[in-house]
């Protein structure tokens, strides 16, 4: 099968929030990168949960906390299947991408990141995977250096192996840029870190929907991802880690489930994974994530990812042809965003005018204000596309720029 | 509440009731933002700026004969249009007047629905800026 036959009218009626209209005008939902929409099987999943088989988890002796608790475990293994870990025991469920980054950099980075040692980031990180790194290195009287990028978005590799040397101590990097939609070289990344012993985090919350990931192929010693940016609900997501890593680790947040055995005078832990999932955890949104997986999972990764580089080449050029407009970001390697300002237009002014024809896309700084520092802008129009987006979609978000850029230049 | 500031907000309110959609309303503000007087360069400075996380909004004022005068900018063609409807309603009144108008009018423009960002970001920044400044110039009255 290829890209062209590929039937996105029939992908897009399991989605039913695609069908709505919004001010009278079909909705056109180019904010995919922020958030992705669901399809009715993981809609149906939460119903379905709360409807039949709510109940706590791993601690109940009745049926109903038996059923739930072997429906959310058994997410563990489809996650672990999703990319590629050796055990699902190397997958911890957090929050989101966030918590996922803020669990390393609180308990690894507590543990073995001291005065003078340095932590890598990239000049395109999300605020997520900046800020984290700044609490730890200022709290541990560490250094944050910074690996740049080019004009196009892209990480200068030499500059990246110029800042490796014995006191670098941890790497966290963005696999897909959400501002950009630069696709960085992390298998490569990581090799050379390898080189010198210095772990690895992935940031691949807005891979995750695009790429097939595989954890053992890149072997990057942590990745996390959110649920919610690939078809699953909000308030859900993983921290995968490498075995030996997790279990030297500390525990991230005390409470239940995540101890053996508690006394006023010791309290030892339970075993990775659940020494990282203090409390009840978000049961209903993890067994819908598990309903997200099969339906990503029984899609044609190599179709989708085919359709989605023809939509994201169709609508570069497409834009490239307005005089006014300028791409940021133009990577040879992207997925899934483009990134573009509009000449003496203000980027909000233009994002609203989209929305008046019902056309959602994102402006502003993305979460990723060094990024735009770089470029030296205060935002962009962005937007970013799944597989259930259209090339007809794509047409109208071009003419609605060109009417915008008419009515406020 | 001084009956100045409510009859030019009842004004304001009743034009907005003119439009049925929010394209239409986009567009009347964006009107009225084109039309807003160019604020001089020398007074976009960094302390007259207020910034936003999508657009900086830059404001003074003139106090003459009790009355208070605003002037502002922006970057974005849209909020310009909300600070002509902020000093349509502002301008030239007295700093007690404005301190103790709750200036919540645009709520029932219909605006506030579509405008969360500029609202969180911009709106109420700009609103506060103002009662501020009037704040100011009625207690340097009343010390006088």
């Amino acid at each position: 099968m290829t890209a062209t036959d590929f039937d996105v009218e029939s992908i897009r009626k399991d989605f039913p929030i695609l069908s709505q209209k919004v001010y009278g005008k079909p909705l056109i939902y180019f904010d995919n990168a922020a958030t992705s929409q669901k399809p009715q099987a993981v809609i149906d999943s939460l119903v379905k949960y709360y409807s039949e088989y709510n109940a706590n988890i791993h601690r109940g002796v009745h049926y109903l906390s038996q059923k739930a608790s072997i429906a959310y475990d058994d997410v563990r293994t489809k996650v672990q299947r999703f990319v590629n870990a050796e055990t699902d025991k190397e997958i911890v469920f957090v929050r989101g991408t966030t918590e996922g980054i803020n669990l390393v950099a609180s308990s690894y980075g507590r543990k073995n990141i001291a005065a003078g040692d340095e932590v890598l980031i990239s000049a395109m990180e999300h605020h997520s995977n900046i800020v984290p790194w700044q609490l730890l290195c200022e709290e541990k009287g560490a250094i944050l250096k910074i690996i740049p990028m080019n004009d196009k978005g892209e990480i200068i590799f030499e500059e990246f192996e110029k800042l490796l040397n014995a006191r670098t101590k941890f790497i966290s990097i963005v696999y897909i840029s959400n501002s950009l939609g630069t696709i960085n070289p992390v298998k490569k990344i990581i090799a050379k870190a390898h080189e010198y012993g210095i772990p690895v985090l992935v940031d691949a919350a807005q891979a995750v929907a695009h790429l097939q990931v595989d954890v053992q192929d890149l072997d990057c010693d942590f990745m996390a991802f959110s649920s919610h940016k690939m078809l699953g609900p909000t308030g859900t997501g993983v921290l995968y880690g490498k075995m030996k890593l997790l279990e030297d680790m500390p525990p991230y947040q005390g409470g239940g489930d995540m101890i053996r055995s508690v006394s006023f005078e010791k309290t030892t832990y339970n075993d990775v994974p659940f020494k990282f999932e203090a409390g009840t955890p978000n049961v209903a949104d993890v067994i819908a994530f598990g309903a997200a997986i099969d339906y990503l999972s029984n899609l044609n990764h190599a179709t989708i990812e085919s359709y989605e580089k023809e939509l994201l080449n169709y609508v570069t050029e497409q834009l490239s042809e307005i005089k006014e407009l300028k791409i940021i970001g133009t990577a040879k390697d992207k997925a899934g965003v483009v990134s573009f300002i509009l000449e003496g237009i203000n980027a909000m002014d233009a994002g609203m005018y989209l929305d008046t024809l019902g056309i959602a896309v994102r402006t502003g700084q993305h979460c990723t204000e060094p990024a735009m520092d770089f470029f030296k802008i205060p935002g962009t129009i962005r937007a970013s596309f799944l597989f259930y987006n259209t090339k007809d979609e794509i047409d109208a978000l071009v003419e609605g720029v060109k009417k915008a850029i008419k009515l406020l230049k | 509440m001084n009956q100045a500031i409510k009859d030019i907000e009842q004004e304001i309110i009743d034009d907005f009731k003119l439009f049925d959609e929010w394209a239409e309303k986009y567009e009347y503000v964006i009107e009225l933002g084109r039309k807003l007087p160019i604020m001089d360069d020398t007074l976009k400075t960094d302390s007259n700026k207020i910034k936003g996380c999508q657009s900086s909004v830059w404001m003074t004022t003139k106090f003459t004969d009790g009355r208070i005068y605003f002037e502002a900018d922006s970057d974005s063609t849209f909020v310009k249009g909300l600070i002509a409807l902020l000093m349509k309603v502002m301008n030239g009144q007295k700093p007690e007047d404005i301190v103790a108008a709750p200036l919540d009018f645009i709520n029932q423009t219909g605006l506030t629905t579509h405008i969360a960002q500029t609202r969180s970001n911009g709106l109420m920044a700009m609103i506060k800026q103002m009662k501020l400044y009037a704040l100011g110039y009625q207690m340097k009255a009343e010390t006088h």
